[in-house]
C-alpha cells in the first residue's frame, strides 16, 4: 500500500500540514519498500486557484492509495474518490505518527468533504 | 450609442441612477441589466416580459473508451477544471471558460462538448423603455458568458445603458468593454472613494471616456470632487443626500419621482455625454471586440412568454 502524508518537512519527524491542495510537501511511504519518498508541492501552493485537484492529480500519478491529511475540500475529496483513493482528514501531529495511527487501524476514512471549497 | 453605469464599490447607487436615467432622456431606450448574480432593474421598472432564452456554455464530456490517459487535456486547462487522473479525466464544469482547447489537443477525439445552461437572458417592454435582463442561475460562479449574451441582444442603433455588475474584476469588463462612454457612481466616503479610484484607472485602461456622478452628496464634502479635480476626471453631476429619496427607494420607486429637478439634471446630463461621444467617436461606434463562444442557438430553448399579466408576475 502506497500512503501519501501532507508535511511541513522532509521527513517521518516533521509536523503534518493540515492543508491538502496547498500542503508544503507529500511524503510518499510504500509499505514494500524502505524509506520514503518526498514530493514537492511548491507550485500549488501559490495557485490562485485549482490547488486542490492539481494536487489530487499529484497524488493518483504518484500511485497512492490512500492520503492522511488535515482538510480535503470538495472537489479535492471528488478528484481523489473518483481516482479510488482512500481520503482520512483530521489527521494531525507528526507523519510519523500519523503512519503507525493508520497501521494500527485508529484513523476513520472520511466520507465527505471537511471544507468548504474555496477555488474562486 | 452605449452608456454603461458602474461603480467600484456596490450599493452607490448604480441601478437607480441607470433606471432614472432610462425615464429622464426624452427617447426610446434600451436598458440591459448586465448585474445579472442580481438584476434589480425590474423591480423599478416592473416590465413586461416577452421572451425568456436559456442561455447556455460549451464544456468538455469524455468519452473513456477513447481516452488513453495521456493528460494533455489538463495539462492544457488553464482553469485546472480538468482532473488528469490515472482512471481518465475528471471534469469540473464549474471551473470550465469554455475555450473549447481541450477538445483540440486531445489526441484521439475522446472529448467533445456540450451545452450547459448558465442562465436566462429576459426580454421585455415598460411603457416605452426595453429592459434586457441576464440572471444568472443559483451557484454559477462565472457570469461573464450571460452578460455577453445580455449585450448581443442589445439594439444595434438608439440609446443603450447598461447597468453594470460592481467592482473591477471580469464581470465588469464584460459589460463594459467597447461602450462609448462610462458613468462611474460613487458616494462621498472613504470607501467611495478608494473605489473609485480603482474603476477609473480601469476604465482608462480600456480607453473609454468617463465622467463621474457622486450619489448621496452632502453639502461641503469635497472627498470626490477635490480627486476629480487633481486627475482631471469630469464630475458630471451630484445627487444629493435625501432623506425623501431614500424612503422612495424603499417602496420600490424611483429617486425622479422623489427629487425635484433630478430629471431635468439627468437629462442635462444624457446631453452632455452625447456631444462628448458625438465629438470623439466620428467614426461611429467602437466594435465590442468580445471573444463570442456561445451555444449554438438550436441548443438553445427559447421560451414565447407572450407577456400576459400573469406569466410576468411568473418571471419576476
Amino acid at each position: 500500500m502506497k500512503v501519501v502524508v501532507t508535511a511541513r518537512g522532509s521527513s517521518l519527524d516533521s509536523p503534518m500540514d493540515p492543508r491538502f491542495g496547498r500542503a508544503e510537501r507529500f511524503i510518499l511511504v510504500d509499505d514494500a519498500s524502505e524509506g520514503f519518498h518526498v514530493i514537492e508541492n511548491s507550485q500549488n501552493l501559490n495557485a490562485a486557484q485549482g490547488a486542490g485537484l492539481q494536487a489530487a492529480e499529484i497524488v493518483s500519478r504518484a500511485g497512492a492509495n490512500c492520503v492522511l491529511t488535515g482538510h480535503c475540500g470538495p472537489k479535492a475529496f471528488k478528484a481523489l474518490s473518483a481516482a479510488g483513493i482512500r481520503i482520512y482528514t483530521g489527521v494531525g501531529g507528526t507523519v510519523g505518527d500519523a503512519l503507525d495511527r493508520l497501521r494500527s487501524g485508529q484513523l476513520k476514512q472520511a466520507e465527505s468533504p471537511d471544507t468548504e471549497g474555496h477555488a474562486f | 450609442m452605449q452608456i454603461a453605469i458602474a461603480s467600484g464599490k456596490g450599493g452607490t447607487g448604480k441601478t437607480t441612477l441607470a433606471v432614472s436615467l432610462a425615464l429622464a432622456i426624452p427617447k426610446a431606450v434600451t436598458l440591459l441589466d448586465c448585474d445579472v448574480e442580481e438584476p434589480n432593474c425590474h423591480i423599478f421598472l416592473a416590465p413586461t416580459v416577452e421572451r425568456s432564452e436559456a442561455i447556455g456554455v460549451l464544456v468538455p464530456v469524455v468519452d473513456l473508451d477513447r481516452c488513453l490517459g495521456c493528460g494533455s487535456c489538463s495539462r492544457f486547462c488553464q482553469y485546472h477544471a480538468i482532473a488528469g487522473l490515472d482512471t481518465g479525466p475528471l471534469i469540473f464544469p464549474e471551473l470550465c471558460h469554455s475555450c473549447g482547447g481541450c477538445v483540440r489537443v486531445c489526441p484521439t477525439g475522446a472529448l467533445t462538448e456540450k451545452t450547459r445552461e448558465i442562465g436566462l437572458v429576459e426580454d421585455g417592454w415598460a411603457g416605452r423603455t426595453r429592459l434586457i435582463q441576464g440572471r444568472l442561475r443559483i451557484g454559477e460562479a462565472s457570469s461573464p458568458p450571460l452578460i455577453r449574451a445580455v449585450r448581443r441582444r442589445a439594439p444595434e442603433n438608439g440609446v443603450v445603458l447598461i447597468d453594470c455588475p460592481p467592482g473591477t474584476s471580469c464581470p465588469v469588463i464584460a459589460a463594459l468593454r467597447g461602450v462609448d462612454f462610462v458613468i462611474l457612481v460613487t458616494e462621498p466616503t472613504p470607501f467611495g472613494l478608494h473605489d473609485l479610484r480603482l474603476a477609473v484607472d480601469m476604465v482608462r485602461a480600456l480607453s473609454i471616456p468617463l465622467g463621474v456622478v457622486v450619489n448621496r452628496s452632502t453639502e461641503g464634502n469635497r472627498t470626490v470632487r477635490d480627486y476629480c479635480e487633481d486627475e482631471g476626471v469630469s464630475l458630471l453631476l451630484e445627487i444629493p443626500d435625501s432623506r425623501e429619496v431614500a424612503e422612495a427607494y424603499s417602496r420600490g420607486q424611483l429617486a425622479v419621482g422623489a427629487l425635484p429637478g433630478l430629471r431635468r439634471d439627468l437629462h442635462r446630463l444624457y446631453r452632455r455625454i452625447e456631444t462628448r461621444v458625438k465629438s470623439t467617436t466620428a467614426t461611429g461606434r467602437r466594435e465590442c471586440t468580445v471573444p463570442i463562444r456561445e451555444a449554438e442557438p438550436a441548443d438553445r430553448p427559447v421560451r414565447e412568454t407572450g407577456g400576459n399579466e400573469t406569466e410576468r408576475k411568473g418571471f419576476f
